[in-house]
């Protein structure tokens, strides 16, 4: 039995025992106001998506939703208490209520969502998994890896999505399994495989570690579609508008100019209306929310707009230097794009 | 005529002399320990030959390439080890999250531990019967401390982290598994069907699963069956189980033990006119423990390599911290080897002792006349 399976199976469980015990009043917003934090799970240490200062708290890309968050609904981007998360352990967790919200790079898939019971709430980072090698291999693309050893994590999607690949391209490969991400990059710089596969993220994370990283290239073949995102409980769909606008909001706000400098002077209202309806000096949003109408000025002011989390944690301020890539916003070639605010 | 005797003899002794130089000094030490025999001569000289292919490189890295200054994982040239890091996150690997302001919290902790160990562990010290008892209040004490109440600030479990969360972890653990697997093996060997079948199913089964099925039975399944109103805390649970989990090996480590006991002993115990417990107690339990001591230290020292499993519940003791550093933008890639190093350390300097103490106290109960 997969392990896919067996959380299905506790994540049906729990959504049944939840469902019992929670029915008539799903209103995770009360708990969360009542207990006066906000219950965020995150990643157990992932390079730039959650990872601790040296003062010990966690930061990151993931984390810093989670902080959003919590200022738009608690009005203070520490009235955190962060739930680390295993692989394993993630989805029981949100399901048994010991968290309000997951973030922690969780790929949107169709059984994620529908049968194990969540909502997924948007995309925050479009990641796909790629391959790196060396560039004395002497090859620019993917596609003619014909008997090459890849160094893999075992256990995840993207055992499976190499294998899938490799099928349809009808070329053969030599699997060489390793456990965690730091052994496959010691076994891919002890030249035990040729090529290693993960997300792309990861792999121009892990490029920045090598002695010489013009040594080694990025293929431009992605071979698979993994967009990463923020989920909640299915079942209470306000709390899910929530986390869906918070998000959103932080888009908006990079392709409208909100940063986080100057957000509170924009919030006294501006000349353009959907900052004003946004930011609160026009309109009602964050009544229909069930927040206040200041919440999107909060979750901004918490870590910025979504260009400034992006560069702060993953991208060009950031030792990873990732790229933008898909995750621009629409306007700049990219495919983030969030719904009016209206 | 000058009478001769007729036997030569002496008046006086001679002076002792030193033994021969070749059993003497190091020469003595290196051919009696090192050198005694064809096979160890052969395995000394591999050894000396091993050692001497990795101490130079291992020392060239890890003290003289070393990089020990730095604010970032750049500032440490690739060769050589970097332990740049350490004078910042060197409290995150003992005390992982728990607030700064309440490090002496953890540190008046400890420094009380060590009264309370020592007089748990070794007999002769002043004032030996109130030691005793405060070694009984000490768990108390601790608890108060770390968690807070009584005036002190509440700290939440889920704070503990580093080294600190392995030594608590552990020592509950220890303290624990004993005495409960003391019950068990004797339940085992009771005539009693109810406590014997109880006790033969406990251990047999938590035998049967490895440790972590329990570990995630208790914190993922558990939670979905208790009402939500109902919360045990994660660090409590995992506590409980690892215990269990030691308490049924002890309960075999020590069942061997006891049948070591010949049947006069029990015997002599009845005839003495000793009831169960009082026979167990004065008779029975203090040779079949000293016989178990190896067996029981090793269990303590596995249960204490187990606590670092709490990192399935996201608490970060010393190696969820290393993996934690790796982790961090900055450091990717630079502090891989370093940390764990780090980490088999502190490991190390605590199993080694816990071995050595078991040594001595061996040697202290032994009652053979050799």
């Amino acid at each position: 039995m997969s392990f896919r399976k067996i959380a299905g199976a506790i994540a049906v469980a729990g959504a049944l025992v939840a469902g019992g015990a929670m029915s008539g009043q799903a209103a995770t917003l009360d708990d969360v106001k009542a207990a006066g934090t906000l219950k965020c799970g995150i990643n157990t240490g992932l390079p730039g998506f959650a990872y601790t200062d040296d003062a010990g708290n966690w930061t990151g890309f993931d984390v810093a939703y989670c902080r959003a968050m919590a200022a738009a609904v608690l009005g203070d981007a520490n009235a955190i208490s962060f739930v680390n998360l295993t692989g394993k352990t993630r989805f029981p967790a949100l399901a048994s209520g010991e968290i309000d919200v997951l973030s922690r790079n969780t790929t949107w898939t169709f059984s994620r969502d529908v049968d194990l019971g969540f909502t997924f709430i948007g995309v925050s980072y479009y990641d796909g998994q790629g391959f790196i090698g060396r560039t004395a291999l002497g090859i620019g693309s993917a596609t003619e890896l014909d008997g090459a050893s890849v160094c893999i994590q075992t256990g995840t999607t993207t055992e499976l999505n190499l294998a899938d690949f490799f099928r349809v391209n009808g070329i053969s490969y030599e699997p060489v399994p390793i456990e965690t991400n730091a052994e496959a990059r010691a076994a891919y710089e002890a030249e035990r495989c040729d090529v290693y596969t993960t997300d792309a993220s990861g792999l121009a994370a892990t490029r920045t570690t090598f002695e010489d990283p013009s040594q080694h290239m990025v293929f431009p073949e992605i071979v698979s579609k993994e967009p990463l995102g923020p989920l909640v409980r299915q079942g209470d769909d306000q709390w899910a508008d929530i986390a869906r606008w918070t998000l959103n909001a932080l888009i908006t706000a990079e392709e409208l100019g909100v940063t986080q400098a100057n957000v509170a002077e924009m919030a006294n209202g501006t000349d353009h209306p959907e900052i004003n309806r946004m930011l609160g000096s026009e309109g009602s949003l964050g009544e229909m929310l069930g927040l206040d109408a200041q919440w999107a000025v909060r979750a901004i002011a918490a870590e910025g707009n979504y260009a400034e989390i992006f560069d702060r944690y993953i991208g060009k301020d950031s030792p990873l230097a990732l790229g933008r890539g898909l995750n621009a916003l629409y306007t700049d070639g990219g495919i983030l794009y969030s719904p009016p605010f209206r | 005529m000058t009478k001769y005797a007729f036997h030569r003899s002496r008046a006086e002794m001679l002076p002792e002399r030193a033994p021969p130089l070749t059993s003497t000094g190091v020469i003595g030490w290196v051919r009696t320990n090192l050198f005694s025999s064809w096979l160890s001569a052969v395995l000394t000289v591999a050894s000396i030959a091993v050692l001497a292919l990795v101490l130079p490189g291992l020392i060239e890295w890890a003290f003289i390439d070393a990089t020990l200054t730095g604010e970032l994982g750049k500032d440490c040239p690739s060769e050589g080890a970097c332990w740049a890091w350490l004078d910042q996150r060197i409290t995150q690997f003992f005390y992982g999250f728990y607030p700064v302001e309440s490090y002496w919290r953890v540190n008046v902790c400890l420094a009380l531990l060590v009264p309370a160990l020592a007089y748990m562990l070794f007999d002769k010290l002043p004032y030996a019967r109130y030691g005793r008892w405060y070694s009984l209040a000490y768990p108390v004490i601790a608890a108060i401390l770390l968690v807070g109440g009584l005036g002190l600030e509440v700290i939440r479990t889920d704070q503990f982290g580093g080294f600190m969360l392995n030594l608590i972890a552990g020592l509950v653990g220890i303290v624990l598994s004993l005495p409960i697997g003391i019950l068990l093996a004797l339940g085992r060997r009771s005539r009693m069907p109810i406590v014997r079948w109880f006790s033969v199913s406990f251990i047999e089964f938590i035998r049967g699963v490895p440790l972590i099925t329990l570990l995630f039975v208790a914190i993922i399944l558990l939670p979905l069956f208790l009402p939500p109103q109902v919360t045990l805390d994660q660090l409590i649970r995992v506590m409980i189980i690892i215990t269990l989990f030691a308490s049924a090996y002890m309960a075999e480590v020590i069942r061997g033990g006891l049948q070591a006991i010949p049947n006069g002993q029990y015997e002599a115990g009845q005839a003495m006119g000793l009831g169960y417990w009082q026979s167990m107690r004065l008779i029975i339990l203090p040779q079949a423990l000293k016989i178990s001591i190896p067996g029981i230290v090793n269990t303590f020292i596995g249960l204490f390599k187990d606590t670092t499993l709490v990192i399935i519940i996201g608490l970060f003791d010393i190696l969820g911290q290393a993996r934690l550093l790796q982790t961090n933008p900055d450091w990717l890639g630079k502090v891989d080897y370093e940390t764990f190093l780090l980490a088999a350390l502190f490991f190390f300097v605590i199993c080694f002792s816990m071995s050595r103490y078991s040594l001595n106290l061996e040697k202290r109960l032994d009652t053979t006349r050799r």
